[in-house]
C-alpha cells in the first residue's frame, strides 16, 4: 500500500467529563473515499475538528505524508494541505462568494500597505471561475451567500477549500441538507475531484451513502474505532450493528393503516414569515385519524412555518384550520393543544423543553394548571413527581433522577421526554416535526414504533420530516412540500426516492 | 435669513458633528468586529478630562516655552492612550471574562463619570486653572475661497479635518481592505472566520482599543477645540448620539458621518436660534423643509447607485421631496408670526432629532450578526 496522506496514530481527545476521542487509528491513502461512519455524538466531527486544528488533541500523533506535524489552529491545517467544508457552513452570509473565499488570505492588488491595501475581487473572481470549470462547480462569484441556495453554499465550501489549496478534503455531513438529486451530483463532484488527486474523507451517519461512494469505511462507536471495512465486504446491516454495538431493525414493521374521520383539516391556509414573505402559499389537505400523512421535503419550504400555523404558534393570514371538527384558526395555542394535539417540535432545544428546568417540570409544562398538578392555583408536587416517575418508566428515559435539567441530558433521552410528554395525554392529532433529527439508531428505532403504536390507536399523525427514509418508512401517505405549496399527495406504495426527490426540487408532475 | 445665516449655521453644524462623529467611527471600530459599545460617552469623557491634564501639564513642565500648539497636540496624544485604555478595559472585560457586554459598557460609563468628577472636584479648581487654548483655524487655501462651500467645510481647525479625512479612510478600509473584511466577517461569523485561521478575540481587542483611541479624540475636541478647559460631564450624551449615528448610519462610516450632521445640525440649530435675531418659527420650518428635500435627494442617489437593490419604493421618495420643497416654499412666501420658544426647549433640539430618528427613519437597520455575543472557541 502507498503511505497514507494522512494518519491519526492513537488520538484522544477529552472534554469535561467526556472522552470524546479514545485512542483513535485512521489512515487516508492518496485518491480515496474514505467515509467516517458513526451515530451522533460519536466523535466523528470532533476527530475531524482535531485535524483541522479546532481542537488540540490530548494524545497521540498527526502524520501528514509520513512526517509527523504539529496542527494548532485552522491556519496550520491550511498549511498542510487539509481543507474542511463543515456540516453548518462556515460562510458569512452579507458577504458575496468572492469575499467569502478570500477571507484569511485576501489578494490584493495596488500599493503594499499590509492589512489596508485594496482587495482584488476580480482576480479572485477570475480564479473562483476558472476552478469551478475545471471541477464542475459553477458558483456566481459576486452573488451574496445568502441568496444562494443551500446546495450553491455547499459548492461554495468546496471551491474555498480548493482555492485555499486543500488536498486532502473533510466533508461533515454534506449530504444532510441536500435532496437526493444533489446529492447524486455532490457524489459526482467527490469523484471528479479523486480524479485530480485528491482525497476525501466522508462524514456520514447515512448507510446507503457509505456504500454507494467510499472506498473504506471506518466505523466510530462512542468514540472508539469500532471496525474498518469495505463496502464490498459489508452490508448495510452490518454497519448499522458496528455503529450502535447491537443489532438493529432498519426496517420500520407497522400494519396496514385503519384510516377513520379526518381530524385535521387544513384549508386554502397562507402564512407571512417576519419579513412579510408568502412562506405557505394556499395549502390545503387533510390527515384522518389512524394513518400517517408524511410532508416530504427540503427544509425551509415552508413546512415549519406551516405546523406553527396549525399549532396555533403562528399567525394564519387566510384560510381555515379544522381539528377533530372544530375550527381553530388562529386560536390560541393552549386552546388548539386543548383540542387535542401533540406537538413535537423540530427543535428540541428551543421549542420542545426548557432546558434548565428538571425533567419533571418539563413533563407538566401544557398541564400544569389543570388537577392533578394544580389545586387552587398551586402547583402539587407531589402529583408532578408520580407523573413523572410513571412516564420516565413507561418510555424509559434513561436519568440519573426525574429531579435532573433537561439540558443535562443527551439528545435521545431530550426527545422521548417530550414524546413521553406529548403522547401520555389525551389527543387525537399529532403532529411531529422532525422527530428523530441528531438521534442515534436506537432512539429512532424507539421513537418511530411510539408513533407507529399511536397510529394504529386511531390517532392521525402529521410527520414532517426532510429525510426521506423515514417518510417512507413511516407514511401512508406522501405530500411533498415545495417553496410553501403542497405539490401532490400520493399513497406511500406509489411513492420511491427518485419521484419525492424531483418534487423536493420543485419539478412538478404533469 | 440670507446665505450668512445658511453659512453659519452649517458651519457650526459641522463642528458640532465632529465629536459625535467620531464617537461614531469609535463605535464602528468595536461594533463591526461584534463587540458592543454603549461606552462611548465614558471614553470620551476620560479622553476630553486627559486632554486637558495632558495639555496643562505638558505647558506647565516645558514652562511655557515650547508653542502652544506642542502641549495641544500632546494632550491630544495623551486622550487618545486615556480612552485607548478604558476601551482596553471594556474589551478585556467583554471579550476575556465574557461579561455581558451592556452590563460592562455601563461600568465603564459610571466609572468615567467617578473618576473624572473626583479629578475635577480634587485637583482642577474651577477658578485658577485655565486651558492651554484652543487649535486654531486652518483655512485650506484655494479650497476656502469657493463661496458658500469653501467657508463651511474648509475654514476649521484641525481636529474637524481629522474628523472627516478618518471617516473616509474608515469607509475605504471596511470594505475594500483585509483589515475591513476580516473585522466584518468576526463581527457576522466569528467561527467562520476562525475556521480560515483568524484570531477572533485577538481581532476584537485590537478594534475596541483602536476604537476607544477615536473616542479620545472626540472628547478631546471638547477641550482642545470647542471650550479650551475642562468641565464636569461635559460630554452631555454626545456619547450615546454617536451611538444613535451609527445606528441610523446602518454601521457604515459615512452613513454614521451622515446622520452625525444631522445631529450636529440640530445642536447648531439650537444654539442659533437662542440668539433670537432670527424668527424662529420661520427658521423650524424652512429648516425642516431643507431636511426633507436633503433627505429625498439622498434617497434618490442612493437609489440610483444601487439600482435593482434598493428596495425603497420611488413614490416615497418623490413625497418625502415634494414635500420638503413645498415647507420651503411656505418658509419663503407666508409671514410667520413671532413666537417665542424657551431657549431650554432649543437646548433639547438634538435630543428631539435623535428619538424621531431612531424612532421613525430607521427602518431595518440590521447589526452585525455576532455582535454581542462573546466568541466560545466551541
Amino acid at each position: 500500500m502507498t503511505e497514507p496522506v494522512l494518519s491519526l496514530v492513537g488520538v484522544s481527545k477529552r472534554f469535561p467529563g467526556v472522552l470524546a476521542n479514545d485512542n483513535v487509528d485512521f489512515d487516508l491513502a492518496p485518491g480515496e473515499i474514505h467515509a467516517l461512519l458513526g451515530e451522533n455524538g460519536a466523535g466523528k466531527t470532533t476527530l475531524m475538528n482535531v485535524v483541522y486544528g479546532l481542537y488540540k488533541h490530548d494524545e497521540g500523533q498527526i502524520l501528514i505524508n509520513g512526517k509527523e506535524v504539529e496542527i494548532d489552529d485552522p491556519n496550520d491545517a491550511l498549511a498542510q494541505g487539509i481543507g474542511m467544508v463543515h456540516q453548518h457552513f462556515m460562510l458569512v452570509p452579507v458577504m458575496t462568494v468572492v469575499e467569502n473565499l478570500m477571507l484569511g488570505n485576501e489578494t490584493t492588488r495596488g500599493p503594499r500597505l499590509g492589512s489596508l491595501s485594496d482587495l482584488d475581487e476580480k482576480q479572485v473572481a477570475e480564479d473562483v471561475k476558472q476552478l469551478g470549470e475545471v471541477h464542475g462547480l459553477a458558483i456566481n462569484p459576486d452573488a451574496l451567500v445568502q441568496d444562494l441556495s443551500v446546495g450553491a453554499q455547499q459548492r461554495v465550501e468546496i471551491v474555498k477549500a480548493l482555492y485555499r489549496g486543500a488536498d486532502v478534503l473533510i466533508l461533515d455531513e454534506p449530504t444532510a441538507v441536500l435532496t437526493p438529486q444533489e446529492a447524486e451530483e455532490l457524489f459526482r463532484v467527490m469523484r471528479s475531484l479523486i480524479d485530480e488527486g485528491k482525497s476525501i474523507i466522508f462524514i456520514t451517519h447515512k448507510l446507503k451513502e457509505v456504500l454507494e461512494i467510499a472506498d473504506r469505511i471506518t466505523v466510530l462507536r462512542n468514540g472508539k474505532v469500532a471496525g474498518t471495512t469495505t463496502p464490498s465486504e459489508t452490508t448495510e446491516a452490518e454497519l448499522a450493528a458496528m455503529m450502535v454495538g447491537r443489532e438493529v431493525i432498519l426496517q420500520v414493521e407497522k400494519g396496514p393503516a385503519h384510516p377513520g374521520d379526518p381530524v385535521l383539516k387544513v384549508e386554502d391556509v397562507k402564512v407571512k414569515d417576519l419579513r412579510e414573505q408568502m412562506v405557505v402559499n394556499g395549502v390545503s389537505f387533510e390527515v384522518r385519524g389512524g394513518e400517517i400523512l408524511g410532508i416530504a421535503g427540503v427544509q425551509g419550504n415552508g413546512q415549519a412555518q406551516m405546523v406553527e400555523a396549525i399549532t396555533g404558534l403562528a399567525h394564519v393570514e387566510s384560510g381555515h384550520v379544522t381539528i377533530d371538527g372544530r375550527e381553530t384558526t388562529n386560536l390560541k395555542p393552549r386552546k388548539v393543544t386543548e383540542a387535542g394535539i401533540a406537538h413535537v417540535p423540530a427543535d428540541r432545544h428551543k421549542h420542545g423543553l426548557v432546558l434548565g428546568y428538571p425533567i419533571d417540570e418539563n413533563l407538566i409544562l401544557q398541564t400544569y394548571y389543570l388537577s392533578p398538578f394544580s389545586r387552587r392555583t398551586f402547583i402539587q408536587p407531589k402529583a408532578v413527581r408520580a407523573n413523572a416517575k410513571k412516564l420516565v418508566e413507561e418510555y424509559d428515559i434513561r436519568t440519573p433522577s426525574i429531579s435532573t435539567l433537561a439540558g443535562s441530558l443527551s439528545g435521545g433521552n431530550q426527545q422521548k421526554v417530550i414524546v413521553a410528554r406529548e403522547l401520555s395525554r389525551d389527543i387525537r392529532l399529532l403532529i411531529a416535526n422532525q422527530p428523530t433529527r441528531g438521534l442515534d439508531v436506537g432512539s429512532i428505532e424507539y421513537i418511530h414504533n411510539r408513533i407507529i403504536e399511536k397510529r394504529d390507536e386511531g390517532v392521525g399523525v402529521l410527520l414532517v420530516s426532510s429525510e426521506l427514509d423515514e417518510i417512507l418508512g413511516l407514511s401512508d401517505r406522501i405530500a411533498v412540500m415545495y417553496a410553501g405549496e403542497i405539490l401532490t399527495v400520493m399513497p406511500a406504495n406509489e411513492a420511491t426516492k427518485e419521484r419525492l426527490g424531483l418534487l423536493m426540487a420543485g419539478v412538478r408532475e404533469a | 435669513m440670507d446665505s450668512v445665516f445658511f453659512i453659519g449655521i452649517l458651519t457650526l453644524a459641522l463642528i458640532k458633528a465632529t465629536p459625535i462623529a467620531l464617537g461614531a467611527m469609535s463605535g464602528l471600530m468595536s461594533e463591526r468586529s461584534g463587540v458592543i459599545n454603549i461606552a462611548i460617552e465614558g471614553m470620551m469623557l476620560v479622553g476630553a478630562m486627559v486632554a486637558f491634564l495632558g495639555s496643562v501639564a505638558f505647558n506647565n513642565v516645558t514652562g511655557g516655552g515650547m508653542p502652544k500648539a506642542y502641549s495641544l497636540v500632546f494632550g491630544l496624544f495623551a486622550a487618545m492612550l486615556g480612552a485607548g485604555l478604558i476601551a482596553g478595559l471594556h474589551a478585556y472585560l467583554s471579550i476575556h471574562y465574557k461579561v455581558d457586554q451592556i452590563i460592562s459598557g455601563t461600568v465603564i460609563n459610571l466609572l468615567a463619570i467617578g473618576i473624572t468628577n473626583f479629578v475635577a472636584n480634587a485637583y482642577i479648581d474651577p477658578n485658577s486653572i485655565a486651558g492651554v487654548g484652543v487649535f486654531p483655524k486652518i483655512s485650506i487655501p484655494i479650497l476656502s475661497k469657493i463661496p458658500f462651500i469653501g467657508p463651511i467645510l474648509f475654514n476649521h481647525a484641525i481636529l474637524v479635518y481629522v474628523m472627516l479625512i478618518l471617516v473616509a479612510l474608515l469607509q475605504y478600509a471596511l470594505f475594500r481592505t483585509p483589515w475591513g473584511l476580516r473585522t466584518r466577517a468576526v463581527g457576522e461569523h466569528p467561527r467562520a472566520a476562525d475556521t480560515v485561521g483568524i484570531n477572533v478575540n485577538r481581532r476584537r481587542y485590537i478594534n475596541v482599543i483602536l476604537g476607544g483611541t477615536i473616542a479620545g479624540i472626540g472628547g478631546a475636541f471638547l477641550v482642545l477645540q470647542s471650550v479650551g478647559r475642562f468641565q464636569k460631564l461635559m460630554t452631555t450624551g454626545r456619547g450615546f448620539i454617536a451611538l444613535a449615528a451609527l445606528i441610523f448610519g446602518k454601521w457604515t462610516s459615512v452613513g454614521a458621518l451622515g446622520s452625525a450632521l444631522l445631529f450636529g445640525f440640530a445642536e447648531a440649530l439650537g444654539v442659533r436660534l437662542q440668539l433670537g435675531d432670527v424668527n424662529e418659527l420661520q427658521a423650524l420650518v424652512l429648516l425642516t423643509g431643507l431636511g426633507l428635500a436633503f433627505l429625498g435627494l439622498a434617497f434618490g442617489l442612493i437609489k440610483a447607485i444601487r439600482r435593482g437593490s434598493d428596495t425603497r419604493p420611488n413614490r416615497r421618495i418623490a413625497i418625502i421631496a415634494i414635500a420638503g420643497i413645498g415647507l420651503i416654499t411656505a418658509a419663503m412666501l407666508i409671514d410667520w408670526p413671532t413666537v417665542n420658544i424657551p431657549v431650554q426647549f432649543l437646548g433639547l433640539l438634538p435630543f428631539i432629532a435623535t428619538v424621531l430618528v431612531l424612532a421613525g427613519f430607521v427602518g431595518r437597520a440590521t447589526p452585525p450578526a455576532a455582535i454581542g455575543k462573546p466568541y466560545e472557541k466551541a
